[in-house]
């Protein structure tokens, strides 16, 4: 079986993918993560003006099976929540890099995102 | 090392997503979760559950041994019938429970096939063989677990899936009958019984020739996954979850199944079970809704509204026949249906209704 691992994204061992237009970093959970999970059944996010840190713990996702971290790839302040996952969390297995994008952040160091993970290096690790 | 059902090839082909489960690895979906469940509501799914434990006990005496370590009345049982029992400790603490099933008699002496759950089968073979030579009873105790696969059809349209490939008399069945039929050439032991509040049967069948059993029973193949949350919406007791006697020590009528419980009959943990049924009962398994966002889990605290601590759930999901999250549990005996308590998710109180099970009626 093979995983979407679109280029234009950066990745974390966790399973967290992120993207950047150079003022916020966009996050959510990577395809092999929610074929993983199974059926999303609920999304547990932080408020737009919480800070999150990199490497820590910023939400939990939960499919019909199990719970599961999610772990911020930058540091900063949350400017976007994707609430349309509290009504419907199953767009994070029907478009995960797409509609189920779960937090906008305002990174404290833009760079920090560049140390993440290639397309390449995190396809390597899926296989 | 993992121990494999026989057509673990057949399901890795097909797709199917393994778990270990009682030291099994066994297919937890096919599919998803979502799209089996629904299945087996609506129309009727297969589940290879070879990992179930399968022990006969035959001989002059086999109907007491059993009798003697089995909750209900095994004496009640005629050939073609089973029951649902628990296996206890003498403190009345559920070991494991099962189906027992009267075979027809075996060279003229009772037989008798019982299933614990995954993983228990050299346990539950030593219980009954140490038993046996200390009440000095006459009977032959088999492990006869990896002899045999097991299948479980079910759903409003198993009936049918059943009767074309076995025989139109298997309509005739009524619930916890079984008889042996053919199937696709090969004898098999099915039975009325299921798991997940459809109707259905369960097969026995000989693990060399499970898979063209398999093939004629062609409906949506499910998994673990399904079958956890058939259960729960039921309000059906997971083995090793909702009670163990290690991690979750319950009685029968902590349980709630005291059907399964004969106090006429002579068993080991009978008289621990009868003292407390007369002094009554600390706390009940029972059921709750989430009226918030969240999803119950095992291990969860449940509190009264002043965050008095009242119970645990020992099972929970999102019921995906309702779409509503849903949890079973111990709560205090006193607590009623319809009350509102609070449900800790990770750490922090959620509402909840007390609900008996099943979540879901016909």
């Amino acid at each position: 079986m093979s995983f979407d691992v679109p280029e234009d994204k950066r990745y974390l061992e966790s399973h967290e993918w992120t993207s950047t237009d150079d003022e916020t970093v966009r996050v959510g959970i990577t395809d092999f993560a929610q074929d993983e999970l199974g059926d999303v059944v609920f999304v547990e996010l932080p408020s737009v003006g919480d800070t999150v840190t990199a490497g820590e713990t910023f939400g939990v996702v939960e499919s019909i099976k199990a719970v599961s971290d999610l772990y911020s790839p930058v540091t900063g302040e949350v400017v976007a929540v994707n609430e349309a996952l509290f009504d419907e969390p199953e767009l994070v297995n029907d478009d995960p890099f797409g509609d189920g994008w779960m937090l906008e952040v305002d990174a404290d160091d833009p760079t920090g995102h560049d140390a993440l993970l290639s397309p390449d290096a995190y396809a390597a690790q899926i296989e | 090392m993992s121990r494999m059902p026989p057509l673990h090839t057949v399901h890795d082909d097909r797709g199917a997503k393994f778990t270990d489960f009682g030291g099994w690895e066994m297919p937890v979906s096919f599919d998803s979760i979502r799209e089996e469940h629904a299945a087996v509501r609506e129309h009727a799914g297969i589940f290879d559950v070879s990992h179930m434990s399968e022990i006969d006990v035959s001989g002059p005496d086999a109907i007491e041994l059993t009798q003697r370590l089995t909750t209900n009345d095994v004496t009640r049982l005629e050939p073609g019938n089973s029951q649902y029992a628990c296996i206890t400790t003498e403190e009345g603490i559920i070991l494991d429970d099962t189906i027992v099933y009267r075979l027809a008699d075996r060279d003229g002496e009772p037989l008798v096939r019982f299933v614990p759950n995954a993983g228990h089968d050299q346990q539950m073979y030593d219980r009954w063989v140490d038993h046996r030579d200390e009440w000095n009873l006459d009977a032959t105790v088999e492990n006869v677990t990896d002899e045999w696969a097991m299948f479980a059809v079910q759903g409003p349209e198993a009936e049918g899936l059943m009767t074309t490939a076995a025989d139109p008399s298997a309509a005739d069945l009524s619930w916890t009958e079984f008889e042996s039929f053919e199937i696709a050439g090969v004898r098999c032991l099915v039975s009325r019984t299921g798991y997940t509040g459809e109707d259905g049967f369960e097969v026995l069948c000989p693990a060399s020739d499970a898979e063209p059993v398999w093939s004629a029973l062609d409906c949506q193949p499910c998994g673990l996954g399904a079958r956890d949350t058939l259960r729960t919406e039921m309000g059906y007791l997971l083995s090793g979850q909702d009670f163990d006697p290690d991690e979750e020590p319950r009685t029968p009528l902590e349980a709630n199944i005291e059907f399964t419980v004969a106090l006429d009959t002579d068993f080991v943990g009978r008289d621990a079970i009868a003292a407390q049924k007369d002094a009554g009962i600390d706390e009940r398994f029972t059921g709750l809704m989430l009226e918030e966002r969240g999803v119950p889990r095992h291990g969860y605290e449940v509190t009264d509204t002043d965050g008095e601590s009242i119970g645990h759930l020992t099972s929970g999901t999102m019921s995906p026949t309702l779409g509503e999250p849903i949890g079973l549990g111990y709560l205090d005996a006193g607590v009623e249906a319809g009350e509102t308590v609070h449900v800790r998710v990770r750490g922090k109180p959620k509402e909840a209704t007390v609900t008996t099970p099943p979540f879901i009626t016909d």
